[in-house]
Parts: C-alpha cells; structure tokens; sequence
C-alpha cells in the first residue's frame, strides 16, 4: 500500500514533507516556521499543550487550512501549487477528524461508498465491496445498515477510519481520534489505529493517547507555541526530554 | 389560600370572562343581518350556486398556482442562496442586492408591475396572460423569501460536513449536492411548508389582475360571485372562499408542527 514515489530529482520524497511552514489568522501566528516530515510507512506521532499549532500543522497538509508561507510535499507533490489537482491529492490522504464528522444523512454503508463512487469513478458493487472489506477490518460489518445517530461514538470514529481507508489511501491524517470519546471507547479505536500500522501504512497522529504514541510511533513531535521544541524516538522523547518545555509538559501528562 | 388552589380559581375566572364576553357578543348581534350578508338568507349558501365554480375552477386553480410559485420559488432560491454563499463578491453582492429588494416590497405591487408596467414598457407578452405574469412576480417574490431560509439551512450544517466530503476528494459540487444540500433542507422543511402555506393565500393577490374564466382562483371567484349569481350583494362566496382556504391550510399547518415536532425528536 505504501507505494515508493520519487521526488523530482530521483530521491525518495517522504510521505509528508512540510518545510518552513507558518499559519497566521489575521495578527495571530499559530505556525512559526515549522519543518517536519514523514517517511513512507512511519507513524509520526505529535504532541503538545492545546494551541500549540499541532492540529494546525495537521489541516495543513491536505490544506484544510490555507498555509500562509513556507512549502507543503505529499509524496513529492507541491499541494500549493495551482497546477496541483488539490481533490486528486486528498483523494490519497485519509482523514479522521476528532468529531468522526461522519455524514449522518446516510447510512454507514453509504458514508463508505460515496466518495469511491463520486471520486474514485467505482462502480456500486466495487465500493459496497470495498466498504464491507473496511467494515470488517474495524470490526463493525453488521453496522452497515445503521445510521450515525444510532453508533457510539467509537463505533463512529471506526466508521470514519473504515470511510478514509475506502478510498485505499497512501496516508492517514489522525487528528485527535480520541479525544472526543468517552475512555472506556478509546481502546477499540486504538487498536485499529494500531492494527494499520503494524500493516505498514503510513500515519500522521496528533494525539494525547502517550501510550500510543510510545508503543506505535516511529518518532515523536512536541510543538509548543508553533514551533517543534523536541523530536525523536518516542521512548527517548518521553523517558528522557531534552528540552524544559518538554518536561514541563511530560510531567502534566504523565 | 394554597397556592394549587388560587391558581385553580384564577384559571376558572378567566374561563368564565370567555364565556361571559362570547355570550354578550352573541346577544348582541343583529342575527339577521349577518345571515343575510354572510351566509345569504335563501339557502343557496348550502347547496349549489357558487360551490361549483369555486371548487372546480378556484380550489384547483388556487393549488395549481401555489405549486407552480413554490417549485419556482425554491429552484430560484437555491440559486439566490448558493450566490449569497459564493466566494465571489460580485455574486454576493448582486443576490443580496435582489433578496433585499424583494423582500422589502409588497408581493401586490411587483404583481401589479409585472402584469401591466413590464408587458408596456417592453412589448412583452408573458406566457399565460395576465396569470403568467402575476405568477411570475409571486416566484420572483418567493424567491426572495425561501433563498433566505435555505442560506439559513445551508450554514446550519457543521463545518466539519464539508471538510470530511473534501478531505475525502470530493470537490465543490459534489460536496454541496451529496453532502451540504441533503442536511440543509431536512433542517429548513419545518419553515418551507410554512412559506408554502403563505404562498397558497399569496395567490388571492392575482385577484387584482385580470383572468379569463378557468383561469380565476378562490378568490378572483368569490369576488365575482359578490357581483353576480344567486348572492350577489352579499359577502357569501367570500365566506365559502374562507372555508375552502382553511381547507386546504389546515392540514398543513397541522403537517408543520408535527414535522417540528418529530425533528426536535430527531436532533441529537
């Protein structure tokens, strides 16, 4: 799934590759220059008080939010650029939000084939196969005829893992999956968050989960204030940070 | 006193203050002249004489033109409503400019203007005579009024709707057809049956402009019948024509509530 794709020169381009990136809204800057990057197949973990820019620096990438300067690269392409295809690009990046956002006009089976069908060109027996091949991998298969409404909200936040994962993306976003629910659901997503990793797909997760971040990333971010104050292997990042923001902030959390 | 207790008497005073003036205005008014000037004296109100014109020709006609001016109404909406939303100044400009022009002026007047001012000054025929042009004027009216409340539904539904549909690729279109419009108009439906309700008494003010005999709604009929037939002289047929309104109405309102209610139900 997690295709090699080369830069323009040849080199392997990471997945997410954000270079010299601020954000400001009006006189408020909530970026400050920040340079980050996921390789394919790794799963980048980033942490940090709330306001500290990290859900920013996510929406950023499939530019949700319009960067103000600095230089966005998913797989090598230049999101910016006005000659990109900006639907084409997201089409390959999976979002889960922290509200599921799930479309609740529609039944979950539908939350799953629509944008296969809309985007993907898929013909309905493909995406209602594709969707029920998603539903099963999140654990959910006998949801498929149920309304959002009617889900909890793990169960939700599954389907809308399930919905992103429909259009086989070559990346996930994860913006605070489990913030919203209540904590005896956040184990169920986890473990599905866990599950594609060990499957090898390639993950962005602003979380608060540590224990996540400890036992399934590859690297660790801490941003405090718009900037990345620390970054590193998650058990050194936690174990033993660095920087006295990072304490600070380690020893609220832990 | 408890206070159980005094409110129970004062429910039972207002009570009787309702009977008390319900029975004074019946003793006090003039029995035979209302029968004779409402429900005129020789029985005609009852049987035949105007009901048949009024409820094969105006009850028809009158439904016939409320749904043409709500369905042109709400396709005219949509449009004004998305223009309002659009990223493009100029159009926002241009539907807030119409939307607050038409709402601010009397449905009669524009159906005035469009039935004899624009056929005038443009040598203009418009299709279905002078029904056609007052039709016009109501959808260009109602317009005005339904792209208010479908921007109002439109911006209801959550922001995070639309990012989930575009971060999943799909593009504007698809977003706003698929996604937005679908939520939007399950929130408005409880005050569009309302506006389909004003719209069905709306259509009396074709009266005012002339109509060839099918084409004539309640009211036009009613008007006619004060002027000739069985009670002329009379406001009898206008009393019929009030009648057959609250018949169609009713039921309606009754459907806006119950739509109220079982969204409330419904929300989480």
């Amino acid at each position: 799934m997690t295709a090699t794709v080369l830069g323009p020169n040849g080199e392997p381009a990471p997945a997410i590759d954000v270079r010299g990136l601020h954000k400001s809204y009006g006189h408020h800057e909530v970026l400050k220059g920040i340079d980050f990057f996921v390789d394919a197949g790794q799963v980048v973990c980033v942490i940090g008080p709330s306001g500290s820019g990290k859900s920013t620096l996510l929406r950023c990438v499939n530019r949700l939010e319009e960067p103000t300067s600095g230089k966005v690269l998913v797989e090598g392409i230049d999101i910016c650029d006005p000659d990109t295809d900006l639907d084409d690009v997201r089409s390959r990046i999976g979002m889960v939000f922290q509200q599921f956002n799930l479309f609740p006009h529609l039944s979950v089976l539908k939350n799953l084939t629509l944008a296969q069908r809309t985007v993907r060109g898929r013909s309905k027996d493909e995406a209602v196969e594709v969707a029920r091949h998603n539903l099963a991998r999140v654990g959910l298969s006998d949801k498929e005829a149920a309304y959002p409404a009617h889900l909890s909200g793990g169960q939700q936040q599954r389907v809308a893992i399930a919905r992103a994962l429909s259009m086989n993306p070559d990346m996930m976003l994860f913006d605070e999956p489990t913030s919203a629910l209540d904590p005896e659901l956040v184990g169920d997503v986890l473990a599905v968050m866990k599950e594609l990793a060990t499957e090898g797909m390639t993950m962005m997760v602003v979380t608060h989960e540590m224990g996540f971040a400890r036992e399934v990333g590859d690297k660790l971010v801490f941003m405090d204030g718009g900037v990345v104050v620390e970054e590193g292997r998650p058990a050194e990042v936690l174990g033993n940070p660095q920087h006295q923001r990072t304490q600070a902030f380690l020893s609220k959390v832990l | 006193m408890r206070r159980s207790t005094r409110r129970r008497l004062q429910i039972w005073a207002l009570n009787l203050g309702v009977v008390v003036v319900a029975a004074v205005l019946v003793l006090l008014a003039d029995w035979g002249r209302i029968h004779e000037n409402f429900w005129s004296d020789d029985g005609v109100a009852l049987s035949g004489g105007n009901w048949g014109d009024l409820i094969t020709i105006g009850a028809v006609n009158t439904i016939k033109y409320t749904a043409i001016a709500f369905a042109g109404g709400l396709a005219l909406g949509l449009a004004l409503a998305l223009l309002r939303l659009s990223p493009v100044a100029t159009l926002r400009w241009l539907a807030t400019v119409y939307i607050e022009f038409f709402r601010g002026l009397p449905a009669l007047i524009v159906i005035v203007f469009m039935g004899f001012g624009l056929p005038i000054a443009f040598q203009w025929r418009p299709p279905g005579g002078l029904v056609g042009a007052g039709l016009i004027a109501l959808i260009m009216v109602a317009g005005a009024y339904m792209a208010e409340t479908l921007r109002a539904g439109i911006q209801a539904v959550p922001k995070g709707q639309t990012e989930a549909a575009r971060s999943l690729g799909m593009g504007s279109i698809a977003t706003t057809t698929r996604v937005v419009l679908p939520q939007a108009f399950r929130i408005v439906i409880p005050p569009l049956t309302n506006e389909f309700v004003l719209l069905i008494k709306d259509t009396a003010l074709l009266s005012v402009i002339g109509a060839t005999f099918d084409q004539r709604e309640l009211t036009t009929i009613a008007r006619d019948f004060q002027s000739s037939g069985v009670s002329a002289g009379t406001a009898t047929s206008l009393v019929q024509a009030a009648l057959l309104y609250l018949v169609i109405t009713l039921p309606l309102t009754q459907l806006v509530s119950w739509l109220e209610r079982r969204q409330r139900k419904a929300s989480r």
